[in-house]
């Protein structure tokens, strides 16, 4: 008999594999769906399965923990129920061997901890209280409800004119987003658990790319009520979009010199060409849009009497300052300040500088990307935590290493030091990773000695804040910077003055500035008096069903890093019409199938 | 046009044609259980799945259209075994105790299990025994309910009460009370729909015959039972009767010998009703312009919608009782004067296509001719049938036989309340009469009739414009009453029945699974009125002497208070 044996995998174990990928893709599209006591008793049960069934706790409580939160389901629960539940699943944390129990148990705490109401609606209604609002997965996903199903349909059939105007339905900004939206929607594919989530964004883009003509969309009769936009970014234009379909007069004073918001100001034009937001912005503007530009307001009241109504959406344009020595040497700009000055065409020439990033979100990616087409010797992007702890998408990091920046993660900025004032270096501490804390793994101080990065110039890319004091100075009610309102957008003590967007969230994403555009016309216009309601009248095609094709997803393809790190053109081609149609031939239709064929999958009006 | 192949016929029909319509179109039948037409196409209960070529899975025919150059088979192995299994999965979660059931021989699930010759069960029975208040008119037993979902989008989509929805999830999923609430507290109108489009028994009306079989049992009792005009278009379905055969006086002809004393024609309530409302409406119009048209009130089913969704409209609706409820107020008064009994020996029967009618004749107001219940029990249709059958009674062995008189006696205008448009026209014939003293011509108001769901007209009363509007269905009714609240739309005089079509297609009526009856029916009813003695409801005989001899004039003190009731003294949920 041999000692040792080379490990072979059975045909149970490449089955069992082949399961387990089953399980993570399935996982990974995120579902708003499930009932949170069904989720928390499927959960226990497949820890349960897991379990060596050596240790009493994990052995015998998991399973008992599954039948309690049975009998919850079931409705034979009651106010004992939750407590044994609890006082099981705490000792199953407190006293399991390994981490298969004790992982298990402590998830099961925090889920009975959330999920409480849940679990006492359940005991007291026999019935789940958690109200199902996933009807389509992909569109509950999008914060402004895209017809996404419906649009991916017609980019199939060929009508790519039509798909945008359904798109516009929801979403003034396609190609915009086409470009650069960070595409939720993708998380919640069904497409996922067959193989690969839709790309949903590149169809998008393929969709503004190929438009058969433009059209003009249709406006309601003239109300001759004039409405104020304070701030021509993505809420604003939105929200001046939709008004003006509405037969409203909107306006838009713009505190820069041109429109666009953080479209323009926070994004490099190699990912959104500056030509065609312009093209975007100005068939927005066509519409019926005053613009006033290099207009900033600071006097809302006089604002209020001379509108009929007024939306502040002013964005997130303020920075946050590293609050350490030598912040204020010649040499350190701040991210909003440097990509500002890119949007207004004025690129900072870093010919033979080296350049130190600070932060690890996508603002960071764009500055030290940017930073490399402005003609750094070097740049080198500094982070306390890990790489795999940035907030920056995956895509960002990886162009930005592909065009040549130095990542130096687990590095925590100490000082700046600086010869003559002039920035000469960046001095960090080494880092160390932890445990979590709020969420992420923190980083300490490592046992080792501070570290000197030599630069000429210092980009602090840690976020954004929010420049509404002029607001606050008369009245408006702020928290943090936020501009604070109702449910409705409106804002206390100021009839007819709304807000949203960045300056109301906080920094989000483009695709949610427009949602709240789309939201405070909707409010405004009830405000006003008037039920106007915006809908495509874009006939879907049929739908087919295809029944089971595997067939993987089409990535949309880059320049080049060489050839593309000493320009600001676009980097990112378009799919080709046979990777569109393909991929759009991939949309399980989940408008049509599944829960959306009784729900109804399609709003075709709001 | 396309053309598809479906199980070797070739066959072409228009484009967004469902495998299903074009299977039957080329006479194939796919057996279906959760489909509804327009109403329910989901594919939920997956026994309407075909083979189609080229797809390794089945697809569902109820909701997927047929596709040029398709080739589709409704009876391949694959096909037969899916259809069996989901059968037998959905009846593993099914009461099959098909002998105590109320729909056993008219219920689409056990004539499909039948069909496919089921002869035994592999999985284990598991019944969600969920609780139901027995007392409301309403009776939901989950313990039949297949999760067709049906009943959401019937009381969603057709009558806008969102009763019903998913209480529970995964495995656990349930249809019942919205959010798990107790029926009583939600604004359920009880038109019955879910239960006259329910495949199974989960849904039926609560039976109180055991009641009637009470009264008719005790000899100081004196039953007195009233019948409405609609029944007589379906009673006699169970028997495969024709119209023609189950007229309303072969049904007198069953009751008599099952004991019940005296059996009236609500059809004479109606005309008085038209009296009451009709000089109602007219009284209203002399005081000048009103905000919001008047509404009739004689649907329950809308009285409790308008009173839960719409309660700014309550003071707009009619003040006069339902013909029931004019007709209990005149039995245990006038009636039982005439008579010579007294009004507390007698118990009051109806037998109405309507659900709404049991919870109505409970309300609290509804008692004035004697301090008692004026009507005691409401039956519907299928429980009278259910009486009859217990009977052992053949209604196609027995010869008509008449009304009990004096009131017996209707006339075409009582007759067609039971379709939609009919309450509107009657009234019409009548304030047509009291305003210019002669007779309307024949038919001159039948623009008001058929069956879309919101219709209007605009009549010339004397030099007099009304407008009036007629809706059935309740979400039709919530539009209406939606524009009528945002100024959109203006009527002097609305009708509305809760169900559509009328009461013809109550919720009360014998069940036809898949079937949507309302024209045949209420063509039945105009049909009866073109050849009846009297058409307008002034002339009903009748009705001059219940006047002469008992309330005087329309809208007198006694027909005030035996005839008219206050729409708010009592409150639905959602009222307040």
């Amino acid at each position: 008999m041999a000692r040792l044996h080379v490990m072979e995998r059975s045909q149970a174990q490449v089955v069992m594999d082949g399961l387990h990928e089953a399980v993570g893709k399935r996982l990974a599209v995120s579902s708003l769906a499930p009932c949170p006591v069904e989720f928390t008793a499927a959960f226990v049960g497949m820890c349960a399965i897991q379990s060596c069934g050596k240790c009493t706790p994990c052995r015998v409580g998991l399973g008992v923990l599954k039948e309690l939160m049975e009998d919850v389901l079931a409705g034979r629960g009651d106010e004992h129920t939750l407590e044994l539940i609890e006082r099981t699943a705490r000792t199953i944390y407190l006293s399991s061997d390994c981490a298969i129990g004790y992982e298990a148990g402590e998830m099961a705490l925090t889920a009975i901890r959330g999920f409480r109401d849940d679990f006492e609606y359940h005991i007291a209604h026999k019935a789940c209280g958690f109200v199902q609002s996933q009807r389509v997965p992909c569109v509950s996903g999008c914060p402004a409800g895209v017809d996404i199903p419906g649009y991916i349909a017609l980019v199939e059939a060929g009508r790519n004119t039509d798909a945008v105007r359904l798109i516009r339905k929801d979403n003034p900004l396609p190609l915009v987003c086409g470009l650069v939206c960070e595409h939720p929607c993708e998380m919640y594919c069904r497409r996922g658990m067959v193989d690969d989530p839709m790309n949903i964004r590149g169809i998008k883009r393929f969709a503004t790319d190929h438009m058969e003509s433009d059209y003009t969309p249709s406006h309601a009769d003239p109300t001759g009520k004039r409405v104020a936009v304070i701030g021509g970014g993505p809420a604003g234009l939105s929200a001046a979009y939709y008004l003006a379909l509405m037969g409203h007069k909107p306006t838009i004073f713009e505190a820069r010199r041109k429109l666009g918001g953080m479209l323009r100001y926070g994004i490099p034009a190699y990912r959104l060409p500056r030509e065609r937001l312009d093209s975007e912005i100005q068939w927005l503007v066509d519409q019926g849009i005053k613009v006033h530009l290099d207009t900033p307001v600071t006097d809302l009241e006089s604002l209020r009497r001379d509108y009929d109504a007024v939306y502040i959406a002013i964005g997130a344009h303020s920075d946050n300052k590293l609050g350490l020595e030598g912040e204020d040497a010649e040499g350190v700009i701040s991210a909003v300040q440097m990509l500002r000055s890119i949007g207004d065409d004025e690129l900072p020439d870093f010919t033979g500088k080296r350049v130190c990033v600070v932060g690890g979100g996508n603002v960071a990616m764009d500055c030290a990307r940017s930073a490399v087409r402005c003609g750094a010797e070097k740049v080198t992007i500094v982070y306390r935590r890990r790489v795999a702890d940035m907030t920056a998408q995956d895509e960002e990091i990886v162009g930005a290493k592909e065009e040549g920046c130095e990542l130096l993660e687990l590095h925590a900025p100490l000082r700046i030091a600086t010869d003559d004032n002039r920035v000469s270096g960046l001095v960090v501490q080494p880092q160390i990773i932890g445990g979590p804390k709020w969420g992420r793994p923190a980083p300490r101080n490592a046992q080792a000695d501070e570290v000197c990065v030599p630069c000429e110039r210092v980009i602090v890319a840690i976020g954004q804040k929010i420049d509404s004091d002029a607001f606050a100075a008369q009245g408006v009610v702020t928290n943090r910077g936020k501009i604070v309102t109702d449910s409705l957008g409106s804002i206390e003590g100021f009839e007819g003055v709304f807000s949203g967007g960045d300056c109301q969230t906080g920094p989000a994403t483009v695709i949610r500035a427009i949602n709240a555009g789309k939201v405070a016309a909707a409010n405004i216009d009830h405000y006003l008096g008037f039920d106007h309601r915006i809908e495509a009248n874009v006939e879907i095609p049929d739908v087919q069903f295809k029944g089971k094709v595997s067939c993987a997803r089409c990535e949309l393809k880059f320049r080049e890093a060489v050839e593309r790190k000493d320009d600001f053109d676009e980097i990112e081609d378009g799919f080709t019409s046979e990777e569109a149609v393909q991929e759009a031939s991939r949309c399980l239709r989940c408008d049509h199938f599944g829960f959306g064929a009784f729900r109804g999958g399609r709003f075709t009006q709001w | 046009m396309v053309t598809v192949t479906i199980d070797g016929r070739e066959i072409r029909v228009p484009e967004r044609t469902t495998i299903l319509d074009a299977a039957h179109e080329a006479g194939i039948e796919i057996p279906t259980l959760c489909y509804l037409k327009d109403v329910n196409e989901i594919g939920a209960c997956r026994v309407c799945v075909v083979e189609v070529e080229g797809i390794d899975q089945l697809v569902a025919s109820c909701n997927n259209c047929a596709l040029d150059g398709m080739v589709v088979h409704t009876d391949t192995p694959k096909v037969r075994q899916a259809r069996k299994v989901n059968t037998e999965l959905l009846l593993s979660q099914h009461d099959s105790e098909c002998t105590s059931c109320v729909r056993s021989g008219n219920c689409s699930l056990q004539s499909f299990a039948n069909d496919l010759g089921l002869v035994g069960l592999p999985y284990e029975k598991h019944l969600p025994d969920i609780e139901w208040d027995q007392n409301f008119p309403l009776i939901r037993n989950n313990d039949k309910c297949i999760n067709c979902l049906r009943c959401i989008q019937i009381c969603d989509r057709v009558q806008d009460c969102h009763v019903w929805d998913l209480a529970n999830r995964a495995a656990h999923t349930s249809v019942n009370v919205i959010g798990g609430l107790p029926i009583d507290s939600v604004a359920c109108a009880l038109c019955g729909q879910c239960i006259t489009h329910c495949p199974t028994g989960a849904l039926r009306e609560r039976d109180d015959t055991d009641r009637v079989w009470e009264a008719l049992e005790d000899p100081d009792i004196t039953t007195i039972v009233q019948i409405a005009p609609s029944v007589r278009t379906a009673w006699g379905d169970h028997w495969g009767m024709s119209n023609k055969e189950a007229t309303v006086e072969r049904l007198v002809a069953c009751l008599r010998p099952m004991g019940f004393d005296y059996i009236i024609n609500t059809d004479f309530s109606a005309d008085l009703t038209i009296m009451e409302e009709g000089t109602e409406l007219l009284e209203r119009l002399k005081e000048g312009p009103h905000d919001h048209p008047m509404f009739t009130s004689c649907c329950p089913g809308w009285v409790r919608y308008v009173k839960s969704h719409y309660p700014e409209l309550v003071d707009d609706v009619s003040t006069s009782k339902s013909p029931q409820q004019m007709f209990g107020a005149i039995i245990k008064s006038y009636y039982a004067e005439k008579l010579g009994v007294d009004p507390h020996k007698i118990f009051s029967i109806s037998i109405m296509p309507c659900v709404a009618k049991k919870s109505e004749c409970a309300l609290p107001t509804m008692n004035d001719a004697c301090g008692d219940p004026d009507v005691d029990v409401v039956l519907t249709v299928r429980e009278v049938d259910r009486m009859i059958r217990s009977e052992h009674i053949d209604p196609r062995r027995l010869e008509d036989e008449p009304f009990d008189e004096p009131l017996g006696e209707g006339t075409g205008a009582g007759i067609i309340f039971g379709a939609t448009g009919g309450v509107m026209e009657a009234a019409l014939r009548t304030a047509s009469f009291l305003v210019t003293g002669s007779a309307p011509e024949t038919d001159v108001f039948k623009d008001v009739r058929g069956l879309d769901g919101w219709k209007e007209a605009t009549y010339n009363l004397a030099g007099t414009p009304l407008r009036v509007a007629v809706v059935s269905g309740l979400a039709n009714a919530g539009r209406l009453c939606e524009a009528i609240l945002a100024g959109s739309v203006s009527y002097d005089f609305v009708e509305v029945m809760a169900c559509p079509g009328g009461c013809v297609g109550g919720g009360g009526q014998p069940i036809h699974d898949g079937q949507e009856r309302q024209r045949l029916l209420g063509d039945v009813l105009y049909g009866l009125d073109r050849v009846a003695k009297y058409r307008n409801s002034y002339e009903n005989p009748a009705i001059t002497t219940v006047y002469a001899e008992y309330l005087g004039e329309p809208l007198s003190k006694r027909a005030e208070e035996l005839l008219h009731t206050n729409q708010h003294a009592w409150i639905m949920p959602g009222e307040e």
